[in-house]
């Protein structure tokens, strides 16, 4: 199971842009040049939860490791969100837009960046607590972490 | 392979229903997110794509810029839709010249249009037909490797340029023309583009709008690419800027931090420096409309006549323009065209708006509707129009698919249609060179093991003729 896991993770895209883009920093890939007998092997394999609640108010669970971003968690998972990511967590589009609570998003660590709010300009229905889920890097503060994913139609484009 | 045939028989034993078979024209991102969606949400739908040339992907191969290849990483998702069992890619087709919409619209159930505005607007003004203006449509498949632009005579012998348009093609175009080649070496970038950019005298590069810095059409990601160029100075003009920070603390969140990075650029004052011969100018120019071009005795571009502007109106963005009466001639060697593109009537079934879009409403074609033909829908911008980013035809593609799927659902019994292989008997026997996903297959990694020798992802194939040769 864990292997199967760890198989689909390596082979998953956002990987490739790991080791090619060092863009992200996947737990996964972490593991894979470190041996695994790492100083902290209860962090390893904890998990965070974290839900996607769609525009249609359907809620999808799911669960990911420290490190993952919440695009890892998407494609990881094969989440069913229609066009999620398709640039690959590269900060050029704006798919994997996501909505925090207030709260959620005030407690981040880190500031936005300059690119990331480049794309999120593109976004449909911005908010004040829009992020892209490919920079949302999970840590064990974000267990149980809702955003809401938001739909990417809008009849009065410009 | 098996599996999939065996599904098919499955399929045949199992009911008496037929599936629904929709048949997309265009395999660009509009097509493959229309398929992507129906495959989701309707479990029986057969899907073909139709495309006119062998290879897929439309403008995410030809109009993406061989610089943004993170933006080509959509290509990933649009491949396993085409790997979909349900799914098959038919490339090399036409509509309007290999097959009708009236035969398609027999053979299918549904029949959704995505084939996109291919031709650029004109300006329609004295000499445009003068050596040296381009259209940046026809430039932007020159160095994407476009099979029906590789062609092209690209002279970049004149030190001046002009860009008349100021959306994201025309940054694209001037990015390209003021990159260091060696930035564009590692790209996908077709190897004679290379050559001729190595060779390129292009120092001063002029952007004109009609418009303020209030309107300008294209992002903040590729206006901030633009001014981080290396060997590149920015150089605005001080009269554009008037009373447009005053303006800010109005402006919603977009346009907000778009016209802030103007005015912080603005600010920084970059001055020509006559003795640095590796630097580079990046001008852009507003309040000027293209009057007429001026050419030589030979029919070659000289400069370009610009009409003064004003603007009229209350609400900033949607202000319109006003010719002041004045005139600035601009004196350059190369002009490229770059306000807009339209789609293409390649049917005489389709009815096209003064736009040149398909007319529809929300995504639905208004063509006579006998009941034995099928429906006919548009996405992508040859509905909407040649506008936004990918992110906007997905959004656009989706809500189409979505109409397409609900209607197929409330269509009590389908009848039997024969799809694709009915559709194949009518190409006429000339024309049996179909490319389906296997052959694509054949002419990627081609592209790509001959990109490995230079450097490169891939170095793309650009004559249908040798893509044929390889994929069939």
């Amino acid at each position: 199971m864990l292997f199967r896991s760890l198989i689909r993770t390596l082979s998953s895209p956002r990987s490739y842009l790991v080791k090619y883009n060092c863009l992200g920093t996947s737990f996964s890939n972490y593991r894979q040049i470190v041996p695994l007998s790492t100083t902290k092997p209860a962090l390893k394999d904890e998990k965070v939860k974290v839900s996607f609640v769609l525009h249609d108010g359907k809620r999808i669970e799911a669960e990911g490791k420290i490190g993952d971003s919440l695009l890892d968690v998407v494609v990881n998972n094969d989440l069913n969100i229609e066009g999620f990511g398709a640039c690959e967590g590269t900060l050029t589009c704006s798919t994997c837009h996501v909505i925090l609570k207030k709260d959620d998003y005030e407690r981040l660590p880190g500031e936005v960046t300059d690119e990331e709010r480049d794309m999120l300009d593109l976004a449909y229905g911005l908010t004040d607590y829009s992020r892209l889920g490919c920079q949302i890097e999970l840590s064990k503060d974000l267990d149980g972490l809702e955003v809401k994913v938001p739909e990417t139609i809008n009849d009065a484009r410009s | 392979m098996g599996i999939k045939h065996l599904k098919v028989v499955a399929r045949m034993l199992s009911t008496g229903q037929n599936n629904p078979r929709v048949c997309i024209v265009g395999a660009g991102a509009a097509g493959f997110y229309a398929a992507m969606h129906l495959t989701k949400n309707m479990a029986n739908v057969n899907v073909d794509l139709l495309e006119k040339l062998p290879v897929p992907f439309g403008l995410v191969r030809y109009g993406v810029a061989p610089d943004h290849p993170e933006v080509k990483n959509v290509i990933n998702q649009f491949t396993k839709v085409a790997q979909h069992p349900n799914v098959n890619y038919y490339g090399n087709v036409a509509l309007g010249k290999d097959v009708s919409l009236h035969q398609l619209r027999q053979h299918y159930h549904a029949v959704l249009l995505t084939y996109g505005a291919e031709e650029d607007r004109i300006l329609g003004i004295e000499n445009e037909d003068a050596k040296n203006v381009v259209a940046a449509r026809n430039f932007v498949g020159w160095y994407n490797g476009l099979p029906s632009d590789k062609d092209l005579k690209v002279d970049l012998s004149n030190s001046t340029a002009a860009i008349l348009g100021q959306g994201n093609v025309a940054l694209d175009v001037a990015r390209i023309l003021l990159s260091p080649i060696d930035e564009l070496r590692k790209t996908d970038i077709t190897e004679y583009a290379l050559q001729t950019l190595a060779e390129s005298k292009i120092k001063e590069l002029y952007l004109i709008g009609r418009r303020g810095p209030l309107q300008v059409a294209f992002t903040i990601k590729e206006l901030r690419e633009q001014l981080k160029l290396k060997n590149c100075s920015t150089i605005w003009r001080e009269n554009d800027f008037k009373g447009v920070e005053e303006t800010i603390p109005n402006l919603a969140r977009p346009r907000k931090r778009l016209t802030e990075l103007m005015i912080k650029s603005f600010k920084e004052d970059h001055k020509k420096q006559e003795d640095d011969l590796n630097q580079k100018y990046f001008m852009p120019i507003f309040f000027r409309s293209p009057n007429k071009f001026l050419v030589n005795e030979n029919q070659v571009l000289t400069g370009i006549e610009l009409k003064c502007n004003r603007l009229v109106g209350d609400k900033l963005e949607d202000q319109k323009c006003v010719p002041t009466g004045e005139m600035e001639v601009l004196k350059c060697g190369l002009a490229f065209r770059s306000i807009g593109y339209r789609s293409t009537p390649v049917d005489r079934d389709l009815i096209f708006t003064p736009y040149g879009t398909v007319a529809n409403d929300k995504g639905c074609v208004t063509v006579d509707n006998s009941s034995h033909l099928a429906k006919v829908y548009v996405a992508g911008w040859l509905g909407t129009g040649p506008v936004g980013v990918i992110l906007h035809t997905m959004g656009n593609a989706f809500h189409v698919a979505k109409t397409v799927c609900e209607d197929l659902k409330n269509e009590n019994c389908l009848d039997n249609r024969g799809g694709f292989e009915e559709v194949r008997k009518t190409i006429s026997p000339g024309n049996n060179e179909i490319v389906d996903w296997k052959g694509w297959e054949k002419i990627d990694k081609h592209e790509v093991d001959q990109g490995k020798s230079k450097g490169k992802p891939r170095e793309k194939i650009c004559s249908v003729k040798e893509m044929l040769e390889i994929a069939l």
